[in-house]
């Protein structure tokens, strides 16, 4: 049963990650990296890992992708008519997507060759209150770090995105 | 094993069925109300007071011609409505509906799936309504569709993040994600007579919640997805038949979810003080379940007394409350909640 709902969701995340990739019409293309991201989702719930897993779902997809959407809907993106070659950006970034996912599995292989794995996380130490512990006191300073960096890109995108001699709708009218 | 399975199978199909039995229910309260409100008389015809309409409405809704447009991408165009259903009939899974029973010498929770991540899950269930909205808003390849579905979308994540920062604050003096342990705290009284719900604490948080739910489900005020004066009928304007009437469907049975989660989160779920539950195990379910019902049905009432009585709001009008309102109040309420609870108020 477990090994049935594990294969079923892994195969579903790893075709609709390729559909991500290869499809031609952008808003599919999102439509797909839903479908990933929930099927990863439920790889964590069989993990152990349920509050990752609802934290995946409502903050990616329930927030990001839809952002991703309302962009590409916005701009009216067309679907691609004709498959381009690419210039060299496109061969680059293909060759360090490549360099990444060879690094990963061949990390991975090596550990189970050699069979020195990584200390796993339990299910007890991802739990929300170990989790929410261990935030707010030995990784309290990085937690803090990345509240002020996202903090900080919030505001760099709202001076990006005003207008300089911006009038508010109310003067307008 | 094979009990546990049948006592879940069970409690799925209760609320199965009370979900499902709402909507043509909240037709018909919605069209009796709305002509009571405007003194008009309303759809009288069919049956005492008009009773059976719903059942003529879901007769039409079959025998009416199901078009699809040429244009339309098929794939999503048939996915959406679908879509539209989906969260309102997970969501209700994580809502308690009454205190353990034991039956048979088993202990049994009334609710469907205890979760320790609890309302995350249920908030998580429900933020994936809005992609049926703006997938029907691209795939049907129409101007006013479409401006729907970016409507839509850029509502629902506005105020997704008032509605859970309320919720969040809600759930700071209990300490637990889990609804059920909302609801037991919640049981007792100030002062003998005043219920301990959070409501009366948590005021602020709970009127961020409430406006932030009329813009989830997308109702008037905030109907600008749909808005018809505008839009014709905003993502929805190119189906018809079933398709549209599981549209229809999906916001009344959100409605539903959403109050049940109001009335869990703040007016103390399936406990009422002063009822003593039963020993018996239907019947502490029939109290639970009545009791919780009782609660959704004034929230449903609401949300319709509500639709009939403001005018629509204007999209940057809808956008200011969003992000210079609610988000600020609700992050004003959430430290409130967080310093009363450390002073031990709570």
């Amino acid at each position: 049963m477990e090994i049935g709902v594990f294969l079923l969701f892994a195969l579903l995340a790893v075709t609709s990650a390729l559909v991500v990739v290869v499809h031609r019409n952008p808003v599919y293309s999102v439509m797909s990296l839903v479908v990933t991201l929930v099927s990863t989702a439920v790889l964590f719930v069989m993990l152990g890992a349920p509050f990752l897993a609802a934290l995946q779902v409502l903050v990616y997809t329930g927030a990001i992708l839809v952002l991703f959407l309302f962009v590409i809907m916005l701009l009216n993106i067309e679907r691609e008519t004709q498959r381009t070659n690419g210039g060299w950006f496109k061969k680059l970034a293909a060759l360090i997507s490549a360099a990444i996912f060879v690094a990963i599995v061949g990390s991975i292989s090596l550990q189970a060759y050699t069979g020195r794995f990584l200390e796993a996380l339990t299910p007890e130490s991802v739990a929300i209150e170990p989790l929410a512990r261990e935030l707010f006191s030995t990784y309290l300073l990085p937690f803090e770090i990345i509240g002020l960096l996202l903090l900080a890109a919030v505001v760099g995108a709202t001076v990006l995105a005003r207008k300089q001699d911006a009038v508010s709708p109310e003067k307008e009218r | 094993m094979t009990q546990e399975l049948i006592t879940t199978l069970v409690k799925i199909t209760l609320w199965l069925v009370v979900l499902l039995t709402t909507v043509p229910v909240m037709v018909w309260v919605e069209r009796r109300a709305s002509a009571f409100i405007q003194d008009r008389r309303g759809p009288n015809r069919v049956g005492p007071l008009g009773l059976v309409q719903p059942l003529a409405d879901a007769l039409k809704f079959i025998f009416k011609e199901d078009i699809t447009p040429t244009a339309a991408d098929r794939p999503l165009y048939l996915l959406a409505p679908l879509l539209a259903v989906l969260p309102a009939l997970t969501t209700f899974a994580l809502i308690p509906f009454g205190p353990d029973v034991v039956i048979d010498g088993r202990t049994v929770p009334l609710i469907v799936a205890d979760v320790e991540t609890g309302v995350l899950l249920l908030l998580a269930l429900a933020s994936l309504g809005v992609y049926s909205l703006v997938m029907a808003g691209y795939s049907s390849n129409n101007k006013y569709s479409l401006f729907g579905g970016i409507r839509a979308s850029s509502q629902m994540i506005s105020y997704e993040l008032a509605l859970t920062l309320a919720v969040l604050a809600a759930l700071i003096p209990v300490g637990s994600f889990r609804l059920d342990e909302v609801v037991l705290y919640q049981q007792g009284t100030w002062l003998g007579f005043l219920p301990r719900w959070n409501v009366f604490p948590q005021f602020i948080g709970f009127m961020v919640f409430l406006i932030a739910a009329f813009a989830e489900t997308n109702r008037v005020p905030f109907d600008l997805p749909e808005a018809d004066s505008e839009l014709v009928a905003g993502y929805h304007t190119e189906y018809s038949s079933m398709k549209f009437a599981l549209f229809f469907m999906g916001e009344y049975m959100s409605m539903a979810t959403l109050s049940a989660l109001a009335a869990t989160l703040y007016f103390g779920g399936w406990h009422l003080p002063g009822v003593r539950f039963s020993d018996t195990w239907y019947w502490a379910l029939a109290q639970g379940f009545g009791i919780l019902l009782m609660k959704v049905a004034l929230f449903l009432l609401f949300f319709v007394w509500v639709r009939w009585s403001f005018p629509r709001f204007r999209f940057d009008q809808l956008m200011r409350l969003g992000w210079k309102v609610l988000l600020p109040v609700g992050i004003f309420n959430l430290v409130l909640v967080a310093a009363m609870t450390l002073a031990g108020w709570l």
